[in-house]
């Protein structure tokens, strides 16, 4: 028999810090922080001295001061006399927006390559394939450039559509394709416009209330209201009769090719850059997208398609209503990386002339003002507010999705 | 006492961070090369040419300075800067003096803290339009689409005449010339603006350069020249009277073939002497050798060679010397006085 006594109470001696397996790693992670510390607090002393040195300082009050420049496509007003900090919101907004459309896209073509890249067609299987091998292994800048090159080359000049006489009339009386972008009609919001936008989206929530109602009424008495054609008409009709009520308060504004000598003047004009930086970040992102999507359907057993089937689902019905919503689990932590990437990547706008904030702010404005430290700074902290507001979005949107367990 | 150790190894890096900012001709002299900011390739200005050499008008003026200062114009390490870059690197001491068509303007000088010791090049903004357009004026331009290179002064100024006189336009902003060019043939732009220099160039590259025509406006005044930091007066004022010594030996008719023989002895002419280092003591006012003016002028020609074997009419720019002449022949070259 062996007697049991309590283990000697040791106090704490300096030493246990390096020999004492409950603190070794705690005191090498305070050694690493302190270094890490005085690595970047040197790094910032040696900034402010040389720059104190050179007679050089740190401020912010060129973003007051006159631009001087003039952006080629901008959502809020703006003009050269406009200061550093509007043309930085411009820049800005079209970054947002770039990075918006292409996230759309992209999910969307990623969505179908990827799900037809499982397809039992072995041409479209093999098309699909061919466009992921093409597209994500040749680096987004060339597509930026190629999609460019192909809009300016392919489409013609404005000159073609401009004079009393043009050489081609615009498609429907209203579009127009040069290589200088896309002319489509603009809106034109009368008194009164407010209200038939107001019927529109309340008819959008209608048809949302009447899908969860039909949907409940299935659910409940398993009778099978149709959705199809009523939320057509709950969507069209209400909208149509408050725009005539109202006496046809919103008109458009076309595309003039009398008005200059050099371009169409009027409309909504839809820049060759923005068109060219949206769809080369929309196929290489898709590219990577079906990939994910892929991966995600794969990582659905079999078992539950086969299950699927043997219930009678139709294999359409099986992807939708089975497979997908199993393999969003998977599909969306890669996905958030992939809205990053289309983010930062729209940085490159720069190479097509397109005003996103790298090409104002980081561009010109650098330029202009020589702030070269400042307006760095001031863009890695769009980019990461930018990236982290994505992230967490994302994140929330994933933790919905998750398997709901009870 | 490692902590003690580390702390002084830190304030040492900080006094030889703050000791790196003046001191420049020190400095060039015992590294044994110049570094030189240059463009990242514009030809006739400065690009590497088939054999990796770099070549050039702005080349031509770091090379003067190095045989200038350390006796070799081969003893320059050429960084090639963008648009964006190249105030950083001067400022951050990477590069010893900025060559690269760099506009001289007040902010540049007084807010960014550079020196611009002169102009090697007085320049314009204009316009290139095609000729199937029947613009005469830049003024008729209401409208227009127009290119410009971005990360230059060229946008400002394009901004100013359109508002000056009430006009409107497109801008589409182009990164490299290469594209630029692209886009104005295939008329996504109806004109293309930067230097007048720059047009004449572009132009060269065309297929049908008859097709197109520069309009007479020149919207804007674009002395390029080159730079170094503010604060090291002596730095400034080699690289200064290098540049000064090259303009005026045009003037006094030295060149590169008779420049051995000139300086050989001394001649007849007083300011030519000083400046040859045969009289006076010029060189060691600078801290330099007393024929530092002969080796400059020896590595590349003066003024007037080095811009007729890279810009000049006879070359694929085919730029003339218009406002870069001599004072004497009616350009605004003008060298201050040698004594």
């Amino acid at each position: 028999m062996t007697v049991l006594t309590d283990p000697p109470k040791e106090s704490f001696r300096l030493s246990m810090l390096i020999n004492d397996k409950r603190y070794r790693s705690l005191t090498f992670q305070a050694i690493a922080l302190i270094l890490l510390i005085m690595a970047i607090s040197y790094l910032a002393s040696n900034l402010m001295a040389n720059l104190a040195a050179a007679g050089l300082n740190i401020s912010y009050d060129f973003l007051g001061d006159p631009a001087g420049y003039d952006i080629n496509q901008t959502l809020i007003s703006y003009n050269s006399q406009s200061p550093h900090l509007q043309a930085a919101w411009v820049g800005i907004i079209n970054t947002l927006l770039v990075a918006v459309l292409g996230c759309v896209t992209a999910t969307i073509l990623g969505v179908f390559a990827g799900v037809l890249r499982l397809s039992n067609n072995w041409l479209v299987r093999k098309l699909m394939s061919g466009y992921v091998e093409i597209f994500r292994n040749i680096p987004v800048l060339i597509w930026i450039l190629i999609f460019y090159g192909v809009i300016t080359v392919s489409l013609p000049g404005a000159r073609i559509y401009l004079g009393e006489d043009p050489e081609r009339a615009l498609t429907l009386g209203m579009f127009a394709f040069t290589n200088r972008g896309i002319y489509v009609p603009a809106p034109l919001w009368g008194p009164g416009s407010m209200i038939v936008v107001g019927t529109f989206i309340a008819s959008i929530v209608a048809v949302f209330a009447y899908r969860s109602y039909a949907k409940k009424l299935l659910f409940d008495t398993g009778r099978l209201l149709p959705t199809g054609w009523p939320s057509l008409l709950i969507l069209v009709v209400p909208t149509i009769l408050a725009f005539f009520v109202m006496g046809q308060p919103i008109g458009l504004d076309m595309p003039d090719p009398l008005a200059n000598r050099f371009n169409l003047r009027g409309g909504i004009q839809i820049g060759a850059p923005l068109i060219a930086l949206w769809l080369a970040l929309s196929v290489y992102t898709g590219a990577f997208i079906a990939e994910n999507v892929r991966a995600g359907i794969l990582a659905v057993s079999k078992g539950q398609t086969e299950a699927a089937a043997a219930l009678g689902l139709r294999p359409g019905r099986i992807m939708n209503l089975v497979v997908l919503p199993q393999a969003l689990r998977v599909i969306i932590p890669p996905l958030i990386s992939q809205y990053l990437n289309i983010t930062k990547n729209s940085s490159l706008a720069i190479a097509v002339g397109y005003a996103d904030i790298t090409a104002t702010l980081g561009g010109i404005t650098l330029n202009q003002t020589g702030r070269a430290i400042e307006c760095v700074l001031l863009l890695m902290l769009f980019y990461l507010i930018i990236s982290l507001s994505i992230s967490a979005v994302m994140n929330v949107y994933n933790n919905a999705m998750q398997l709901k367990e009870r | 006492m490692k902590k003690s150790v580390f702390l002084g190894a830190l304030t040492v890096a900080g006094l030889a961070a703050g000791a790196a900012a003046a001191g420049t001709l020190d400095d060039v002299k015992a590294r044994g090369t110049l570094n030189c900011g240059v463009t990242t390739g514009l030809v006739g200005f400065a690009a590497p040419d088939a054999n990796g050499v770099w070549q050039g008008f702005d080349v031509g003026v770091c090379r003067a300075v190095a045989a200038a200062v350390l006796g070799d114009a081969n003893a320059v390490e050429f960084v090639p800067t963008t648009g964006k870059t190249r105030f950083t690197a001067l400022a951050s001491g990477e590069i010893d003096m900025l060559a690269r068509n760099t506009t001289w303007t007040f902010s540049r000088d007084v807010d960014l803290k550079f020196e611009f010791i002169g102009t090697n090049y007085y320049d314009g903004q204009g316009f290139m339009v095609p000729k199937a357009l029947g613009v005469s004026s830049a003024k008729e331009l209401d409208g227009a689409t127009v290119c410009i290179q971005t990360g230059t002064t060229t946008e400002l100024n394009l901004a100013d005449f359109f508002r000056k006189n009430n006009i409107s336009y497109e801008p589409v902003p182009i990164e490299t010339s290469a594209e630029g060019q692209q886009q104005y043939l295939a008329g996504a732009c109806d004109t293309y603006t930067t230097d007048a220099s720059g047009l004449a160039s572009l132009r060269a590259a065309f297929e049908k350069p008859g097709d197109h025509v520069i309009l007479p406006e020149i919207i804007s005044k674009e002395p390029l020249g080159p730079l170094v930091r503010h604060g090291d007066n002596e730095w400034g004022d080699t690289v200064r009277w290098t540049l000064n010594a090259l303009i005026a030996a045009e003037e006094m008719g030295i060149t590169s073939a008779n420049v051995t023989e000139m300086s050989a002895k001394a001649g007849d002419s007083p300011e030519v002497n000083r400046l040859l280092g045969t009289e006076g003591n010029l060189g060691e006012m600078l801290g330099l050798d007393a024929d530092w003016a002969t080796k400059a002028i020896m590595a590349g020609g003066n003024y007037g060679e080095i811009f007729e074997k890279n810009i000049g009419e006879n070359t694929p720019i085919g730029l003339a010397r218009g406002l870069n002449a001599q004072w004497t022949d009616g350009g605004l070259l003008y060298s201050p006085p040698f004594r």
